[in-house]
């Protein structure tokens, strides 16, 4: 659902630019001398107030190019080789480490893929959300407590004033990332980073926190980075999407572009595995092979070993990133050539 | 259902019944009540602490309820519960409670009053320096735990060296040279903060890389100090260093203090290894939530339990060393009594006046004893692994 009326919203802001933008990151981590390159110059950018998705499957560096914003790659062993993250314009990974902690949870929220674990269980929940206001904020306790209830309010927790007096072990994992999710917005920020939110919960209450997510994005005008595994959610939220493989950017678009014309064969391949209604009883497609190891990653084209259609030169380089128009981009010139320039395949293959 | 509700109040809005809520000490209370032995130690140990509480007031001042210093040579070596004689007594001599109940010593000093003294030595011995130990404890193994990666570097030790150096020079009055070093440290401190970069890493700017070259890291500095620390046999240590200070009580807790504090260091930087990499801690973070809150708001209060199960034996064999000591006539100086020297004087007496050995004795054993299941107590209720259900 959502699919066609999501493009007016991708329209650029180019008086303001991005929000956010990262520009060829590079995040390797070092571990018995082998160097993984788990961020292996991605780039991409969020609009304010829009919903953007990294997709991609385990190990891709999704998470890793969240916690790089944040600053929160633990170094050692992760390295940040190169790259900037700019964000408002400053360049995040230049910036001193007190700076970045007053933009953390200020005006760049995270919410963590784990509510299980990601609330502290000694203290309770009205505790932690009071403690997210008043690291940023000079307000008194009555005042933070007030928003604290506020807060749980708006992400639709009942009874929010004895809840805020239940520690986390009291709650079920979907209210608990409900509070997370409080937490995350505590200080209304501008930008919220969500780590596959809704993957360790059950199918309805993922369905009950994605459309939070919308309501809340709708009422604070707050952009959302939303990292995922899970093609459906994508297809739900997403303003645009990147598609990510093995450390780089394989593929960008809205949703249209990404669920009906995929270019990338990498993403062709993740929709021909989703099931689907119309090939009922026939046993799901499955992408050949595996995800390269991040310390040894093939040459050329990270996906090359995997690819229905690989050539020659996608062994030899890098494969540039494509443009397809109207923000349609793929990291695949052998798809462009055929797409764009059908006449002169010959010469271009011989 | 609606009967269960303790205060009988109908529904809340909703219509949601809930199940009766605890708060995490009403559960762990709940659980410690079990353990007969624990309850037991728990009783002794409040029983002890009001008994020493009250024997401060009881036993000081100019003229003291019960008095532990009153020498009655013509009542010496009494035994418990003998009454006085009346007669070659003055009125302000006979004992307050009508009967020596513990007896009297080779000097005639009623044992029930200087027990009661002693006993508050054995408590604030026991809790001061346990204290001690722990705040050093949780600071060093906070460090190492949580700072454990970053380096030390040649910088650092230099500074160190310097500031340390000029602390003894102006304490010991060489206070020009002693300024010099201390300003001099402070200065190389300031050039290894100033030349850093946001992430920590070495020198931006050149020069003085000398300075910047690492030889250790912080973790590895803080745990070979433990295990140094470890390899002393603490009570020699302990003998040599009051042998050498002047001997008074606040000197023995110091002391005492300084040399346990290993065990919690241990215990707060394995927690604090595992704490670290808990989604909450990353979580706090990304809220940016600084290092030092992180330290003290979150992990410390997760990090705790196994350190106040080892403060509570702490205390148990804090006080043994104390009563060891006053017992070899290194502690707490007479005629101040505590139940190590009332012990001490009693051994000449050990035939004639079993009571001097055995009220100390005894007083110490279940003291102890009251501590350590205490402490096993504890450590059933907070570890959840060693629970029996």
């Amino acid at each position: 659902m959502g699919s066609s009326m999501n493009i007016q919203s991708s329209i650029r802001v180019p008086e303001n630019g991005p929000l956010l933008s990262v520009q060829d990151l590079k995040v390797f981590f070092h571990s018995d001398g082998k160097i993984s390159r788990a961020l292996d110059g991605v780039s991409y950018e969020v609009r304010a107030g829009e919903t953007v998705c990294l997709v991609g499957e385990s190990g891709c560096g999704k998470t890793v190019s969240a916690l790089a914003i944040l600053g929160l790659v633990p170094q050692p062993p992760g390295e940040i080789h190169g790259g900037e993250i700019l964000f408002k314009g400053k360049n995040l990974l230049t910036i001193d480490e007190e700076t970045l902690q007053g933009l953390r949870g200020k005006e760049i929220s995270m919410i963590f893929q784990e509510p299980m674990t990601s609330l502290n269980p000694v203290f309770t929940i009205g505790d932690q959300i009071e403690e997210a206001i008043m690291v940023h904020e000079a307000v008194e306790k009555a005042e933070a407590h007030r928003r604290a209830i506020e807060l749980l309010t708006d992400v639709g927790i009942p009874s929010p004033e004895e809840r805020a007096k239940d520690y986390p072990h009291n709650l079920s994992g979907g209210q608990r990332q409900r509070v997370m999710i409080a937490m995350a917005l505590a200080c209304k920020p501008d930008l919220v980073i969500a780590d596959e939110p809704t993957t360790a919960l059950d199918v309805t209450i993922q369905d009950q926190i994605l459309h939070l997510f919308r309501d809340l994005k709708e009422k604070r005008h707050m952009a959302l980075l939303y990292i995922t595994h899970n093609l459906s959610v994508v297809a739900e939220i997403a303003d645009r999407i990147y598609v990510m493989y093995s450390g780089t950017i394989a593929e960008v678009g809205n949703v249209e572009h990404i669920f009906r014309d995929p270019f990338h064969p990498y993403t062709m391949g993740l929709l021909a595995s989703l099931p689907s209604r119309t090939r009922k009883g026939q046993s799901l497609y499955s992408i050949p092979g595996a995800v390269p190891d991040p310390a040894y990653k093939p040459h050329g084209c990270p996906f090359n070993p995997r690819c229905p259609y690989v050539q020659e030169s996608c062994r030899a380089e890098f494969p540039e990133m494509c443009d397809f128009g109207d923000d349609h981009f793929a990291r695949c010139p052998i798809t462009y050539r055929r797409r764009k320039r059908p006449l002169n395949n010959e010469e271009d293959n011989p | 259902m609606e009967m269960n509700r303790k205060d009988g109040t109908a529904l809340p809005e909703g219509g949601v019944l809930e199940a009766p809520r605890r708060t995490l000490f009403q559960e762990n209370w709940h659980l410690f009540k079990k353990n007969r032995l624990a309850l037991a130690g728990l009783v002794i140990f409040i029983i002890f602490f009001f008994v020493a509480a009250a024997g401060v007031f009881l036993t000081s001042g100019i003229d003291p309820v019960f008095n532990p210093a009153l020498v009655r040579l013509q009542e010496k070596l009494r035994p418990p519960l003998s009454k006085p004689n009346l007669e070659t007594l003055k009125p302000e001599e006979v004992p307050t409670l009508g009967i020596y109940l513990f007896g009297t010593d080779d000097l005639g000093r009623d044992v029930f009053s200087r027990m009661l003294q002693g006993a508050w030595v054995s408590l604030t011995v026991g809790f001061v320096a346990v204290g001690i130990a722990v705040v050093i404890g949780v600071i060093l193994g906070g460090i190492a735990g949580y700072y454990g990666h970053r380096q030390i570097r040649l910088g650092h030790l230099l500074a160190a060296v310097l500031i340390g150096g000029g602390t003894i020079g102006i304490l010991s009055g060489r206070t020009a040279a002693g300024v010099l070093m201390v300003l001099f440290g402070a200065a190389v401190s300031a050039i290894l903060i100033r030349m850093e970069d946001s992430k920590g890493r070495g020198p931006i700017a050149t020069g003085l890389p000398v300075l910047f070259l690492n030889l250790f890291s912080a973790d590895v500095l803080i745990t070979g100090l433990v295990d140094i620390m470890l390899c002393f046999p603490v009570f020699f240590l302990i003998l040599t260093v009051v042998a050498l200070l002047p001997a008074s009580m606040y000197n023995i807790m110091i002391v005492i203090g300084l040399t346990s504090w290993m065990g919690s260091a241990r215990f707060i930087r394995a927690e604090f290894l595992s704490l670290r990499e808990q989604d909450f801690v990353t979580a706090a973070k990304a809220l940016g939530v600084s290092d030092w809150r992180i330290i003290f708001r979150h992990m410390v209060p997760n990090a705790m339990s196994p350190v106040l199960v080892s403060a509570t034996i702490g205390i148990a064999s804090a006080i043994l060393i104390e009563a060891g000591l006053s017992f070899l006539g290194f502690g707490v100086p007479p005629p101040h009594a505590t139940w190590g020297n009332i012990l001490s004087s009693g051994k000449d007496f050990l035939f004639d006046a079993p009571w001097l050995t055995f009220v100390p004795g005894f007083a110490v054993l279940t003291v102890v004893l009251a501590f350590n299941l205490f402490g096993e107590g504890l450590r059933e209720v907070l570890n959840p692994k060693l629970r029996e259900r």
